[in-house]
């Protein structure tokens, strides 16, 4: 028998070998002086001294000692009685069309007091890169209802858009409001929803599962719930379990599922914890090196895939530390999402619901999924200049605040009364309210209708006639 | 290839990897490791360790599992082939990827980066036995596309005496279609060959750079130029339109060859990319554009190390197509994902991190990857380029960051997105006052013998009037527009109109999205027109109203739209019919 031959069957042989006692436990990570070979991302089986298993991966491996992290945490471990078995394999889950209307923990085991779900299949939590060549590009219209996203940030079936709030901004509210009013124009689909929680907070979980049972759509959501008492360290693993379960029904059974993830800002924090433990070299704020390509990892697990008919689209929820865009969690996340829907807190203070800022929010894939044939032949021309003509507001709402309204040329007076229109009548609306695309478009055209007809210069001429001042 | 055991694995740590025991092994060497063979490369020696940063997923590797050298570094495949096709960091072909393990990128996949199966037709040059021969000399060509025609060079390296040339005819890449004598012995030259990414391909001289890179781009090419061979960074916040001018130059610029480069970037934009381009038709030659784009897509979820490769295999790509006797224009989008592939390697190598995280020698590498472009003289004696577009992703917008100054100290030119001007969806957001280019007095008289004498100074009379607006702008924002002189109105009035009728351009509107040169000067003259012959009406006491309600300024705002490229005479009836109401007005006040 050969040496490399040897070696592959050593490996083999001594998986699942258990070890008793550890020679270092921080925070969530165990670390074990001189095992067998030890892979790197194993699974890893802890048993506690009361005889409970707690899962883990390894982190760092090396012929000298190993690095576990131990998701449920390592409260109650003991140096000399906590055991370590290495799996030989990946941390999988057992995924099944089953586990719609069912609850988990952030490892995929439920805690809805049902049994766990016979697997259909096993999949590795980490998912693999999807080849570029066999994506599919998105251009499918969702209408959620919702004016302000419909009109000037539309989703697209397969995109990834979150949400960047802040903390006690309406973000649940429009989240639930969009997973309950959203559909594609002309078509029945099976749809799933895939709903992850990282770090929230009960009535969070709660609001969404009502939200949910009053829709009577719950038999077609999966919740994953890592809830802000539950170890900090689970949180790193949850929206890979969500994920998981989101590509076996959008690739193998061909479902569209929408994957809620709240709150990013959370999981990133995890992140961090982690990270200062095992002494890694901080980037900004402390957040580590690899934030980018780990956050990329998650975001990138949605799209279309030629051949299938399934999708996945993300709708991830972070509040914004201190409302600060550039801080790294948003200012990352932006880099790798479809686009952002950004909230303002000065427009929730106004009342207005659901409070989007106009100029910084954006939807990169809308280009493709909208105007004739998909919803309405004039909407890139309309989305591009109510875009302009809001921006302009703000400028003269800042001039309006140095110089006072008295000063402001007629002009710019009419500007002001369509910036108020706009924001009242065409962004805001009611947390029930499902506005069909014709609706919204309509109503802009009579927020413009504000406007005298030769501000208008991202229009056509046509669409001038066919709806300026009807 | 020899394949030989250099070591085992002693540590893993997620891409890097360290090896012990080994003792014959080379810098940057080509490594695999482990039975599924993932793919390495050596990046520190040290006594009887390796440090190895790998391009795939490690999970599942051990300590003990063995390292297998390859001999020599890591490589990119040259020849007839790569036109058309999408690759990976390391030059793995992806739709060869996708036939074999589906939607999911699997680890350990060994593809060939060309093809050696496909047939080309070879037209040997007229060269005769006992011909001299020297590196980078041209034996042949394949038409490869309809546009490129493939040259087929004699490796860098190899010089002698021709020994056998084979007639025109159907060869794979690896058969021989040359045999030299050298000094060593016979050569079989191929239409293939191998050059390492990470070293720069020879050339004979650089040349200065006096040719402008045409892109279409009307507020690139008039106010902010780069030349064939230069160097630009395209730094902004994210969503200011980085992807979008990128996409708008690699679609219209007069490059012979694009090789785009999407670096720790989203998979759906390069499936934009794949699904647009084959679609889009070159106006100047009226192909596809796919017959003259190579793209490299290391998406943002693909392994960060073969991120750190990719801006290297795609220049490397790019220079070999310059050897030729082409213009190449290389897109790297984003140059900060592969600064950042730079840190986490480095974090990861516990190595001493100056800035932010970032290793000390991020400014060497930076210099190093740009000091690739320029204007040479090949070694077959023709005038080849590559100019090297780098967009840069600065966190927070905020272009102080270490990546976007290093970058600053070694490009010659700099579009600064503005997130002001992409929030007003002004594209391209390219702020006209942060903006510069070090090639325009070096392209001035290329534009004045193609566009017109006046050129250089209707631009900086042009660049001067919109400085003037900023400063009256601030006052405006202070006491109101009211308070300004109507001379002074004029200004911001005659600036807003070069905002939205030159600068602004749609980048999906069949007419607007490229602008030829004569288009774009005289474009900038109507303009002009107005500003001048309008202060003199207002000095002659006419009203900027009156000005202001003259019915062929919508035509001016939308001459963009309305005239197309091929038929400017639309532009001298513009030009006609606004003197005439200009006349007009002024013969009241005379």
């Amino acid at each position: 028998m050969s040496k490399i031959d040897m070696h592959e069957k050593q490996k083999k042989l001594k998986t699942g070998l258990e070890y008793i006692g550890v020679d270092r436990i921080d925070g969530p990570l165990v670390f074990i002086k001189k095992t067998h070979a030890v892979g790197y991302r194993e699974l890893v089986e802890c048993v506690d001294p009361s005889g409970a298993t707690r899962l883990g991966l390894v982190l760092d491996t090396s012929s000298d000692i190993v690095c576990v992290q131990v998701f449920e945490g390592t409260s109650g471990l003991t140096m000399p009685d906590t055991h370590i078995r290495f799996m030989g394999e990946p941390l999988k889950l057992g995924v099944s069309e089953k586990m719609l209307g069912r609850v988990f923990n952030g490892l995929g085991h439920p805690i809805d007091n049902g049994p766990m779900p016979v697997a259909e299949t096993e999949l590795d939590i980490n998912g693999m890169a999807i080849n570029p060549t066999a994506r599919e590009y998105p251009k499918d219209f969702i209408q959620t209802g919702i004016s302000v996203i419909d009109g000037m940030n539309t989703l697209i079936r397969g995109q990834k858009l979150p949400i960047f709030s802040g903390n006690g901004l309406p973000h649940n509210e429009l989240a639930a409001q969009i997973a309950r009013q959203a559909k594609i124009k002309g078509s029945k689909t099976n749809f799933a929803v895939v709903f992850a929680a990282m770090g929230v907070k009960h009535d969070v979980a709660r609001y969404f599962v009502r939200s949910f049972e009053e829709t009577g759509v719950l038999d077609n959501v999966a919740l994953f719930l890592s809830l802000a008492d539950d170890p900090s360290i689970e949180r790193t693993i949850t929206p890979r379990t969500a994920l998981t379960l989101a590509e076996h029904l959008a690739f193998n059974k061909n479902m569209h599922v929408l994957v809620i993830m709240t709150d990013m800002a959370n999981y990133c924090e995890s992140l961090r914890e982690i990270s200062t433990i095992r002494g890694e070299i901080p980037s900004r704020k402390g957040y580590p090196g690899y934030l980018y390509s780990d956050l990329a990892e998650l975001y990138e697990r949605s799209g279309m895939v030629k051949g299938f008919s399934g999708s996945i689209t993300q709708l991830p929820i972070l509040t914004m530390p201190n409302d600060d865009i550039s801080h790294p969690i948003p200012d990352l996340t932006g880099y790798i999402t479809e686009g952002q829907i950004v909230f303002e807190r000065e427009m929730y203070s106004r009342n207005i619901y659901p409070p989007v800022a106009g100029l910084p929010s954006l939807s990169r894939l809308m280009k493709d999924g909208i105007g004739e044939g998909m919803t309405r032949e004039d909407h890139p021309h309309l989305a591009s200049q109510l875009f302009a003509a809001y921006s302009y507001v703000k400028d003269v709402r800042n001039l309006a605040s140095v110089i006072g309204e008295e000063e402001l040329t007629p002009l710019d007076h009419q500007y002001m009364e369509f910036g108020e229109a706009f924001e009242r009548r065409f962004v805001s609306q009611k947390m029930n309210e499902d506005r069909s695309i014709e609706e919204t478009l309509n109503l802009g055209w009579e927020c413009l209708g504000l406007l005298p007809q030769d501000e208008l210069h991202r229009v056509t001429e046509e669409e001038i006639e066919k709806y300026y001042g009807r | 290839m020899r394949e030989r055991i250099i070591g085992q694995v002693r540590r893993v740590n997620g891409p890097v990897i360290e090896a012990k025991g080994v003792t014959d092994a080379m810098m940057l060497e080509l490594v695999r490791v482990a039975e599924v063979r993932l793919i390495g490369e050596i990046i520190k020696l040290e006594g009887q360790t390796a440090v190895i940063q790998v391009y795939e997923d490690t999970t599942g590797i051990c300590p003990g599992d063995n390292i297998y050298g390859s001999g020599m570094p890591l490589s990119v495949e040259l020849g007839p082939g790569l036109i058309g096709t999408i690759y990976d960091g390391i030059q793995r072909p992806l739709e060869e990827i996708y036939k074999i393990s589906g939607h999911y990128i699997e680890k350990g996949i060994q593809v060939s980066s060309i093809s050696k199966e496909r047939k080309w037709s070879f037209v040997p040059e007229d060269l005769k036995p006992g011909d001299i021969i020297y590196p980078g000399e041209i034996i042949g060509s394949v038409q490869e596309t309809e546009r490129i025609n493939h040259k087929i060079l004699i490796p860098p390296g190899v010089s002698g005496t021709l020994k056998k040339i084979f007639p025109e005819g159907e060869y794979a890449v690896e058969d021989p279609v040359a045999v030299v004598e050298t000094k060593d012995g016979d050569v079989n030259v191929a239409m293939l060959q191998r050059w390492p990414i990470r070293v720069p391909r020879p050339v004979k001289e650089r040349q200065p750079l006096n040719i402008p890179l045409i892109t279409g781009q009307r507020v690139i090419d008039t106010l902010f130029p780069i030349a064939k061979g230069g160097t630009v960074a395209i730094p902004g916040g994210f969503g200011t339109g980085k992807t979008m001018t990128q996409h708008a130059i690699a679609k219209w610029c007069d490059a012979d060859l694009i090789v785009y480069i999407g670096c720790g970037e989203r998979g759906n934009e390069m499936t934009d990319v794949l699904t647009e381009f084959p679609k889009l038709i070159d106006p100047r030659t009226n192909r596809s554009l796919m017959e003259r784009t190579i793209l490299i897509a290391n998406t943002s979820n693909m392994p960060v190390s073969a991120r750190e490769a990719s801006i290297y295999t795609g220049v490397t790509l790019a220079e070999y197509f310059r050897d030729m006797g082409y213009h190449v224009a290389v897109m790297a989008d984003s140059t900060s994902r592969w600064a950042e592939a730079l840190r986490e390697l480095s974090g990861r190598m516990e190595e001493m991190p100056a800035e932010e995280g970032f290793p000390a020698y991020l400014p060497t590498r930076i210099a190093e990857f740009y000091e690739r472009a320029g204007y040479m003289n090949t070694l077959c004696g023709k005038e080849g380029s590559v100019s090297l577009i780098g967009a840069v992703s600065p966190p927070g917008g905020d272009f102080s960051e270490p990546v976007t100054q290093h970058t600053k100290r070694f490009v010659r030119c700099f579009w600064g997105l503005d997130r002001q001007l992409a929030n007003a969806r002004h594209y391209p957001a390219i702020s006209w006052l942060e903006s510069y280019s070090e090639y325009l007095l070096e392209v001035i008289p290329w534009w004045e013998q193609h566009a017109g004498p006046t050129w250089s100074d209707d631009r900086a009379e042009m660049m001067e009037l919109l400085q003037k607006e900023v400063r009256l702008q601030q006052v405006v924002k202070l006491v109101g527009p009211d308070a300004l002189p109507d001379s002074q109105k004029f200004i911001i009035d005659v600036c807003t109109l070069f905002k939205n009728a030159f600068l602004q351009q749609n980048a999906f509107d069949d007419i607007d999205r490229f602008s030829t040169v004569e288009k774009q000067m005289k474009m900038l003259q109507v303009i002009l027109t107005y500003y001048r012959r309008g202060s003199e009406v207002l000095k002659r006491g006419g009203t900027l109203v009156k000005l202001k309600k003259m019915s062929v300024n919508q035509d001016i705002v939308k001459m963009k739209f309305n005239v197309p490229n091929e038929d400017l005479k639309l532009l001298d009836k513009l030009t006609a019919r606004l003197e005439r109401s200009l006349d007009q007005l002024e013969s009241v006040y005379v």
